[in-house]
């Protein structure tokens, strides 16, 4: 990408040209959550201002229009994602709500008492908790796939604990938020299938950094968050194969769900309405697609490019620093860079960054297996977007190196 | 830089590179795990009490610089004093290090002054405040405590 080119796209979000501390931003904690583009909120405030409405449940013109809105919004994340029917997109508050749901939805029938859930060491805690509430209340077992000492999953332990354990479900993470680790699931879901167990892939740290397809990787379920691929917060997906959201009874009850209500008996309706109880997140929704409209008027490869070019610089960046270690390096990472210093701990180094202007994270990164057992009890992470830039990143190790010379 | 190296004082970085009283204590009686859970940190006190008396205090555990210097000043400032003047202690430094507390001043409470500078940052605030919310927790028997429970 050239330098007009991403200026050009920087301009698009208008908080990148903020200060914080008296410096320019440099924001890079696009993991936790990514910045909006102007689209966005220019969409949501257009909702607000025009088109306010419940949906599902008005004659009138406006309740027509944001009903519409909603779906067409529903339609677009299938595109997104390749999803064959918007059907089988269901919204959520985001990627957490989406694996409680199937959780939820899942208990009783496809898992029951002495069913295994298979996960992995590198799973967010969204992908953790949810099955352990599922284990305490139910009786089902939660397996663990093993990392080795650099953070890679293990993925002939994952394979023999798919042959010997015969697990109900597989739910693996595709991206790791806390290292960028790229898992082959491709390799992983075709093998799973083989032995005829279901995968829920966790791709929020996957789709804000390159296409995601749904079909293409024949997973039965998807979860991804929507405000970090550049939507509003409290948005999210659930995508499930059809025939799987059939067989999954509602998650939570209330309106818009049902058929007909009688004290006797309710008649839900399918997916995905099923699974939407109550007035969802309307105009999240919408500023979602316009987030995805935004996304897809970009030449994507180009951005896949960039964000490549930005990791390269910024491991090479902090190889060269004497007395950091990058945690996690494998052939296939996303922008994202865990890194741990001698002489400073991760709480440090981010409070001296933010007063430089720069936003990084510290901690655990809701992965606390995962730095357990790199024996770590957490890591700075800079996780980068396409709106960063080669600047930033060569601020960022110029900053590192005077925070090593400061803590010697 | 003004703020951050009101934060990162000398003193608070010598007592994070050599930390006093760090490690394990033989013929500990009483001994308490602080946690974050914000950032998984994790502070060991452990304490030999002898009648009303603090004979002698270690800390050991992972944390950042000021998490550290907190518990390694913690620990000069309590050690072999009575268990009612440790309590006082920790109560004023819990207390002066909230945002609008009463504030700690040198010729009182000697290095302990140079914690105030957390005060600025309001996400630190719980570094300085885990080693204390540990030799409370000690003092008291239980095992652990996190600053999410025990407040900042
Ligand atoms: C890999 C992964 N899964 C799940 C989540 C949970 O997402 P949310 O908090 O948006 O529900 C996150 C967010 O940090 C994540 O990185």
């Amino acid at each position: 990408m050239t330098d007009p080119e991403l200026a050009r796209i920087r301009e698009d979000f208008p908080i990148l040209s903020r200060e914080v501390n008296g410096k320019p931003l440099v924001y890079l904690d696009n993991a936790a959550t990514s910045q909006k583009p102007r689209a966005v909120m220019e969409r949501l405030d257009r909702f607000y201002a025009r088109e306010n409405a419940n949906i599902h449940r008005g004659v009138h013109a406006l309740s027509q229009a944001a009903t519409e809105a909603y779906e067409q919004s529903r339609e677009r994340v299938a595109r997104f994602i390749g999803a064959p029917a918007a059907g089988q997109v269901v919204f959520t508050r985001g990627a957490t709500e989406a694996v409680n749901l199937v959780a939820s939805s899942l208990s009783g029938n496809l898992l029951q008492a002495g069913s295994t859930v298979l996960i992995t060491n590198m799973e967010h805690h969204a992908n953790i908790v949810p099955w352990q509430l599922l284990r305490d209340r139910t009786g089902i077992r939660l397996e663990v796939a093993r990392v080795d000492d650099d953070g890679l999953l293990e993925v002939e332990d994952l394979k023999k604990k798919i042959v010997e354990l015969k697990p109900s479900l597989l739910s693996m993470v595709y991206v790791s938020n806390s290292l960028g680790l790229v898992n082959p699931v491709r390799e992983i879901i075709a093998f799973a299938h083989q032995h005829s167990v279901p995968v829920l892939l966790d791709c929020a740290q996957a789709v804000p950094h390159f296409p995601v397809d749904v079909q293409e990787l024949d997973c039965e379920w998807m979860v991804f968050s929507g405000h970090k691929v550049f939507g509003p917060s409290g948005t999210g997906v659930l995508y499930g194969k059809a025939e799987r959201l059939e067989a999954m009874p509602p998650y939570q009850g209330g309106g818009d769900m049902i058929e007909s209500v009688s004290f006797e008996k309710t008649v839900f309706k399918g997916p995905p309405e099923r699974f939407e109880a109550g007035t969802p997140n309307i105009a999240g929704a919408i500023g979602l697609a316009a987030a995805l409209d935004y996304l897809d008027s970009l030449d994507r490869e180009a951005l896949v490019q960039h964000e490549g070019a930005l990791l390269a610089a910024a491991r090479e960046g902090l190889e060269s620093l004497p007395g950091v270690r990058i945690i996690g390096n494998g052939p296939d990472k996303a922008s994202v860079v865990s890194f741990v210093m001698d002489s400073a701990h991760p709480h440090d180094i981010a409070s001296f960054l933010d007063v430089e202007g720069i936003a990084i994270r510290s901690g655990h990164h809701c992965t606390q297996p995962l730095m357990t057992r790199l024996g770590l009890t957490g890591t700075a992470r800079a996780s980068f977007a396409f709106y960063n830039s080669m600047a930033e990143v060569e601020l960022l190790v110029r900053s590192l190196e005077k925070i090593r010379k400061f803590f010697g | 830089m003004a703020d951050i190296e009101e934060l990162y004082q000398e003193i608070i970085l010598e007592h994070n590179k050599r930390p006093r009283n760090y490690g394990p204590l033989a013929g500990s009686t009483h001994q308490a795990d602080g946690h974050n859970p914000l950032c998984g940190d994790e502070i060991k006190v452990s304490l030999v009490l002898e009648g009303d008396r603090l004979r002698s205090i270690h800390f050991q555990g992972q944390g950042c610089a000021i998490s550290r210097a907190s518990a390694s000043m913690m620990t000069e400032a309590v050690a072999g004093k009575r268990i009612t003047e440790v309590r006082r202690i920790a109560d004023t430094v819990l207390k002066a290090l909230q945002l609008h507390g009463p504030d700690l001043v040198l010729e009182r409470d000697g290095e302990l002054a140079s914690l105030l500078g957390v005060r600025k940052f309001p996400a630190r605030v719980k570094c300085a405040t885990l080693g204390w919310h540990a030799l409370l927790a000690a003092l008291d028997g239980q095992q652990r405590i996190s600053t999410e429970s025990a407040g900042a």
